[in-house]
């Protein structure tokens, strides 16, 4: 069937075509070592562990909040992690933010509500490069999808914190980190073993709190990721079956043909 | 396609060797296919159509504090609340009596018609309605001193001349229904929150 | 009376407007009743494809462009807002997003197609010429729209892209400036990319329009590359090959919904999420996986003025690919030896975007000039040669021929079909 031999070869050819952009992620690990951590919504069918992000959302407000800003995300998104209105108005109101101007011109101040963005530590790169010996902590809102390895770099990051091999030469003021590219960071090691309190009665071991807020994180740079998949299930079944379809119609016209 | 007579004579020709029960069955295959094609179309139609509607940024659109403290008795001020004007009026002692001694035969629109159905109760000096002239969405004139107020009091629509009373009910039309109420509460005796 | 078209549609209102306007009879010769070589495989479909891939791209971006803002303080986080905010927002955005990889997969496949069966051979050299025209029109209108999101390789790569035209002499660094309406890539490059990548899109409609008037005048190549000798070797066009077509994107659409819905980040760039930051160029820039093996051509030499006329070249020298091959057959099928040689043009453009993909250095740097050698050879240099040297099988006799041989009998085609081709 020569038809079918060529088909087939056109379908080598997006293969091989598709094979260097596949490569690209895989490029960076020269001598890193990448965790996999399997995570639940990185499987096809996969969704967040809701109660994980929850907890995670706790680890980002009580620690990363006080360097890392989220600013693509606003209080009300906080339903994607299964909060309550009533819970996400008590977030947002405990947090004081800019709210235009009185009557008089004067700058204002009040309590969020939930259409306010997640308020960030800093007013402005500078002041946050003072902050933090000339590093910018980094946005967090797409972190996952920001870095190559997403997830499990995230977490082989914040777990990897380790004291510098013998001769390894570090600049004032970094730490030893065996995921970091280059391996000098300038964020001190942000979560230790019982860095927050889970209400839930979960472990706060550092491995629990990393994947909590890695989960978190997750969450917020996808968001979409359940609806996107559920419809995803529906739509490609649909176009299955019509390609089913289509198919038999086309041989039942063409019976007559050849 | 199948408007052509010449068009469905050449279409089926070669299927028309087949048997009769045959060209049943491709009907009904065709059948299926075409409903799956308007389906599908359908399907793919909506997000797009969807994606004009609110987005959720403004569907959560905080809501506005007015401080009512400023406000003249006799006049009224205009804040904006998810882009619309909304009116927020210190009534006098007569307006407020003038208002209420309105029967409903009286209005062209009776629903909320009633003064003590358009403010809140023991707070009936102040009036809140969405400024959009009910006929084609004009703002009605009658805050600032100056501003004609029509013969009932209340606003006077430039573009059509409907008349609103002292309520914000339409006396006068062409506009066919009072001024909307928006949903709002007392923070406390001199402050509300609209939305 | 004399102007009007006498119409032989019955239904009253489309005879009506037909009689005044004959577009549906010129839809019925073009796509009903149009003969078609009736030996078409399934590489036949990826021109529909390309039809249906570029209405969903139109489509899609016009409801982008609702929400988003060409701007730099904007751009980025309108983006977002689109992909968090509007309803349905990130559906329309990965589709557009992953549409652009499904073009060029579809128009890859496409050109390979026109290149082993000889499409571009007398008399279809223009309808080539056109398809040539289309491809670099999509080059120019994918690489603006990379950078709208204005992320970190969106800025990086308008830079790089931009500044390859600063290669040329003289007027090299002012036609950059122009491009840029500044000194660097900045908020009026962002700008005008955005009006130029709405346009584009049309403009590519009209060739494409052209391409298929073309298409119409020459009719269709086949598998085997023999023109049409009688009605019996071709079918109407609808239902035939309507349905046929049909099956190739319901097909395809369940392929593209599959990347769109569990992978639509996996041919983006990590870089991407980060917003453009002129201060800093990430670590490895790359552009995205359809443009590789033009990038590794490009660094395949190391001159700049070189690198970046081979890397033009390797699209001009298609537009003269009907006069490079010497060969009088069409159909790899009949050419023992183009047959490998056509195989051996894919893996080196395959190597060469494996190469595009890697950093230039040891044995990618031999690669991509083995590769890129080859390239131009094979038009070049083996091509004009070839079709001296080359001894072609035997050409059947006509399309039904063959088939007639193995069924003994061939069936009745409709009185419009056998209509016989004027052209071909």
């Amino acid at each position: 069937m020569r038809p079918m031999r060529s088909l087939l070869a056109g379908v080598f050819a997006i293969g091989l075509l598709a094979a260097p952009s596949l490569s690209v992620p895989v490029r960076a690990e020269e001598e890193i070592q990448m965790p996999n951590m399997g995570w639940k919504f990185e499987k096809l069918f996969g969704t967040y562990d809701l109660a994980s992000a929850q907890r995670g959302f706790q680890v980002y407000s009580n620690v990363c909040a006080n360097c890392h800003s989220m600013a693509l995300l606003h209080y009300r998104d906080l339903s994607g992690i299964g909060l309550e209105p009533e819970q996400i108005k008590a977030i947002a109101a405990g947090v004081t933010v800019p709210q235009g101007t009185d009557d008089q011109g004067a700058p204002k101040e009040g309590p969020a509500t939930p259409a306010n963005q997640f308020k960030s530590p800093f007013a402005n790169e500078k002041a946050a490069r003072a902050a933090n010996n000339g590093a910018l902590p980094p946005d967090l809102s797409l972190i996952v999808n920001a870095r190559e390895g997403g997830p499990d770099y995230i977490y082989g990051l914040l777990t990897g914190f380790v004291e510098a091999p013998g001769g390894f030469k570090m600049q004032d003021g970094m730490y030893y980190n065996k995921m970091y590219p280059g391996h000098q960071i300038a964020m001190p090691q942000p979560l230790q073993d019982g860095s927050v309190e889970y209400t839930d009665g979960t472990s706060t071991s550092l491995d629990q709190e990393v994947r909590d807020v890695v989960t978190f994180l997750a969450w917020a740079s996808n968001p979409e990721m359940v609806e996107r998949k559920q419809m995803g299930v529906r739509i490609v079944l649909f176009f299955v079956f019509m390609t089913g379809i289509t198919y038999a119609v086309k041989r039942r016209l063409w019976s007559d043909v050849h | 396609m199948a408007d052509s007579s010449a068009a469905a004579a050449t279409h089926h020709a070669p299927g028309h060797h087949g048997a009769a029960g045959d060209v049943t069955k491709r009907d009904l295959l065709q059948l299926i296919a075409l409903a799956g094609a308007a389906i599908g179309g359908g399907a793919i139609a909506w997000p797009l159509i969807d994606s004009m509607n609110p987005s959720k940024d403004v569907l959560a659109l905080s809501s506005v504090e007015v401080d009512l403290t400023p406000i003249i008795e006799g006049q009224g001020i205009v804040v904006s609340w998810q882009g619309k004007p909304i009116f927020v009026r210190h009534r006098t002692a007569d307006e407020i009596k003038q208002a209420q001694q309105v029967k409903l035969s009286e209005l062209l629109d009776p629903q909320a018609g009633l003064d003590k159905d358009r403010v809140k109760s023991g707070h009936d000096q102040w009036l809140v309605v969405v400024g959009i002239c009910t006929h084609l969405g004009c703002i009605p004139l009658g805050n600032k001193p100056a501003d004609p107020r029509g013969e009932y009091g209340g606003w006077f629509c430039p573009c059509h001349g409907s008349l609103y009373d002292t309520s914000g009910r339409v006396r006068h039309g062409p506009a066919p229904l009072n001024l909307a109420l928006p949903p709002y509460a007392f923070e406390s005796d001199t402050k509300i929150k609209v939305g | 009376m004399a102007g009007l078209h006498k119409s032989e549609f019955a239904n009253p209102v489309i005879n009506w407007i037909d009689t005044r306007l004959p577009i549906f009879t010129m839809m019925q010769k073009e796509y009903g009743v149009f003969p078609t070589p009736k030996n078409f495989n399934y590489l036949w479909n990826f021109g529909a494809l390309a039809m249906v891939i570029l209405m969903i791209m139109i489509i899609t971006g016009i409801f982008l462009a609702m929400n988003y803002q060409p701007n730099t303080e904007l751009a980025f986080n309108s983006v977002q807002h689109i992909m968090r905010d509007v309803n349905y927002g990130w559906l329309i955005r990965y589709t557009h997003q992953n549409g652009a990889s499904m073009f060029f997969i579809v128009i890859y496949i496409h050109i390979f197609r026109g290149l082993y069966y000889g499409s571009y051979k007398t008399p279809r050299e223009l309808l080539w010429m056109l398809g040539v025209v289309i491809l670099i029109l999509m080059m120019a209108t994918a690489f603006m729209g990379y950078v709208l999101p204005w992320g970190q390789m969106s800025y990086w790569g308008a830079t790089v892209i931009t500044n390859l035209f600063s290669a040329f002499p003289v007027v090299g660094p002012k036609i950059v400036t122009l491009l840029w309406g500044g000194f660097s890539v900045d908020n009026p490059t962002l700008n005008r990319f955005f009006a130029l990548h709405y346009l584009l899109p049309f403009v590519l409609v009209g060739v494409i329009f052209l391409h298929v008037a073309a298409l119409h005048i020459t009719g269709s190549n086949n598998p085997l590359g023999i023109d049409v000798k009688s009605p019996q070797d071709t079918l109407p066009f609808h239902p035939y090959y309507t349905v046929k077509d049909s099956v190739g994107i319901c097909a395809f659409l369940a392929f593209f919904a599959a990347i769109i819905f569990f992978f639509p980040n996996m041919l983006g760039d990590p870089n991407n999420f980060i917003p453009a930051n002129p201060l800093q160029t990430p670590a490895d820039i790359v552009p995205e996986w359809y443009f590789l093996p033009y990038y590794a051509i490009l660094r395949s030499v190391p001159n700049k003025l070189l690198g970046v006329c081979m890397m033009f070249g390797s699209l001009i020298v298609l537009f003269v690919l009907p006069w490079l091959d010497t060969s009088r057959i069409r159909s790899a099928r009949f050419r023992p030896v183009y047959k490998w040689l056509i195989w051996v043009w894919v893996l080196a453009f395959v190597v060469l975007g494996v190469c595009g993909a890697h950093k230039p250095e040891g044995i990618w740097v031999i690669l991509s000039r083995v590769a890129t050698l080859y390239y131009f050879a094979h038009f070049l240099v083996i091509l004009p040669v070839l079709g001296k040297l080359e001894r072609p099988l035997p050409l059947p006799e006509s399309i039904s021929q063959p088939v007639l041989g193995r069924r003994g009998g061939g069936p009745l085609l409709g009185a419009a079909a056998a209509k016989p081709m004027e052209k071909a």
